[in-house]
């Protein structure tokens, strides 16, 4: 049992020392949501009531495009001096190696998050009605949502050709009910409005995908 | 096994026409009725007979997508290289249908609700749905040979079971706000249910018979692929030629 954690602690470690050291992953995100935030708020330009309605879809959006550039270097460093074959052919367990990238690129998207909700606070004029809390609660699960399934799509077009504009095709349509959930609870959150329906389907899209990940990963992975 | 395999082959030969002949028959029954034997509804008018197409387009779609998850579950288990085929095949003729279902949607919207399109659940999510299988193509179409089945597979499996989320998530958020009324609900008339049948079964045979054929070409591609590949194994100067 220890084992497989130890390979995920020690890849996950890995990666953010790398993330740490260079920042392209971190950079990146945040540049290009902080141009999706400008560039979408003079295409609106909204009141601040219209702002409650819109806001919810605009912070997703934004965090959806942003976790694509996150995502899309998820495996290229492993790529390079045939790291990933030499993973394969090792007896570690590649559920663990699914895990340790999942964790890192959930870390990541959460930092963005962290970094650029109150920036999106500061644009909109938002102030939520509902309780607070809740919006944390739903940004965990979404982030997730996105995270587990866009690290196995990334993965999948790893080596497909032109892998960079693959994994938003594959990652999109999958993803259009978790987009849906977080879009609409934070909406109704922001206006005061019940979203349990919302939470709890995104926990249950989370348990589902996250098991299933982890069921076909080791498949994905030795495809040859 | 050559020699049985010849024997199957030459069977689903002379099988071949016959269905043919059969779902023409169908098919052509089918749009007579759709267009002459059908009562006329009351208030769409004749509008309302591209029913018969757009709903048995529907079932047909959702049935082969369905096949689809089957193949890809078996594959993954069997690693049968029949079951792959079967599973690219049905999810191609799914799509096809699937389009049919999308483009005679709002033909018969725009006289009879006044509008193209609408977010309305079905609609919404008979092209989620579209979009998930099309994504599924064009994984099979860029990525490398050797690994595509079981990418395929693998994300057959994801969407398949995207499937329910997406009616549920649709329905929740469609159900808090107020659309227009679809159309159908309440009873329906025996004689337009008669109809929709036939036409539901000419299209399944239409499906079954397109699916045959593209089977079969795939299956001749891949021994084609296979024989050159061991051609050129077998003869190095050709290979490098």
């Amino acid at each position: 049992m220890s084992a497989p954690t130890g390979i995920t602690r020690v890849t996950l470690l890995k990666d953010l020392r790398l993330e740490w050291r260079s920042k392209d992953a971190i950079n990146s995100m945040l540049f290009f949501s902080l141009l999706v935030v400008v560039v979408f708020s003079f295409s609106f330009d909204p009141s601040a009531e219209e702002s409650r309605q819109i806001a919810g879809g605009l912070i997703w959006v934004a965090f959806l495009f942003a976790a694509v550039v996150a995502l899309n270097q998820t495996w290229a460093r492993e790529i390079r001096n045939q790291v990933l074959d030499a993973y394969r052919v090792s007896p570690a367990p590649a559920n663990s190696l699914f895990a340790a990238k999942v964790l890192g690129n959930f870390i990541f998207v959460t930092v963005l998050e962290a970094l650029m909700t109150p920036l999106f606070i500061v644009f909109y004029r938002l102030r939520a009605l509902g309780p607070a809390w809740q919006l944390l609660l739903v940004a965990v699960l979404g982030t997730w949502a996105l995270v587990v399934n866009g690290t196995f799509f990334a993965a999948m077009s790893l080596r497909t050709r032109s892998r960079e504009i693959m994994l938003p095709l594959l990652l999109f349509p999958i993803s259009i009910p978790a987009i849906l959930a977080m879009v609409q609870s934070t909406t109704a959150i922001l206006n005061g409005e019940g979203a349990r329906f919302w939470i709890v389907l995104l926990v249950t899209y989370d348990l589902v995908f996250t098991t299933v990940c982890l069921l076909l990963f080791e498949t994905v992975l030795n495809a040859e | 096994m050559i020699q049985s395999l010849n024997d199957s082959n030459d069977s689903m030969k002379r099988a071949f026409p016959i269905l043919g002949v059969l779902t023409a028959i169908l098919l052509s029954y089918g749009l007579y009725m759709a267009l002459v034997g059908a009562p006329t509804e009351r208030t769409m008018g004749d509008v309302q007979r591209i029913f018969y197409y757009h709903v048995p387009s529907a079932w047909t779609a959702f049935i082969l997508f369905f096949v689809n998850f089957g193949a890809s579950v078996f594959y993954l288990i069997k690693r049968r290289p029949a079951a792959d085929i079967v599973a690219l095949v049905s999810a191609e003729v799914g799509v096809v249908f699937c389009t049919i279902v999308l483009v005679t949607g709002p033909i018969w919207a725009r006289p009879v609700w006044g509008i193209w399109w609408t977010w309305d659940m079905r609609l919404t999510s008979t092209l989620v749905l579209w979009l998930i299988y099309v994504s599924y193509l064009f994984l099979r179409r860029f990525s490398s040979s050797g690994q595509t089945p079981t990418l395929a597979a693998a994300l057959a499996v994801l969407g398949a079971l995207c499937v329910p989320f997406v009616y549920f998530s649709i329905w929740f958020f469609r159900t808090q706000h107020p659309q227009p009324v679809m159309g159908g609900g309440g009873s329906i008339d025996p004689r337009m249910l008669h109809v929709l049948l036939i036409n539901w079964l000419a299209f399944s045979c239409f499906a079954f018979l397109v699916c045959w054929s593209r089977y079969r070409l795939e299956k001749l591609q891949r021994d084609v692929d296979q024989a050159h590949a061991l051609e050129s194994l077998l003869d190095p100067r050709r290979g490098v030629r």
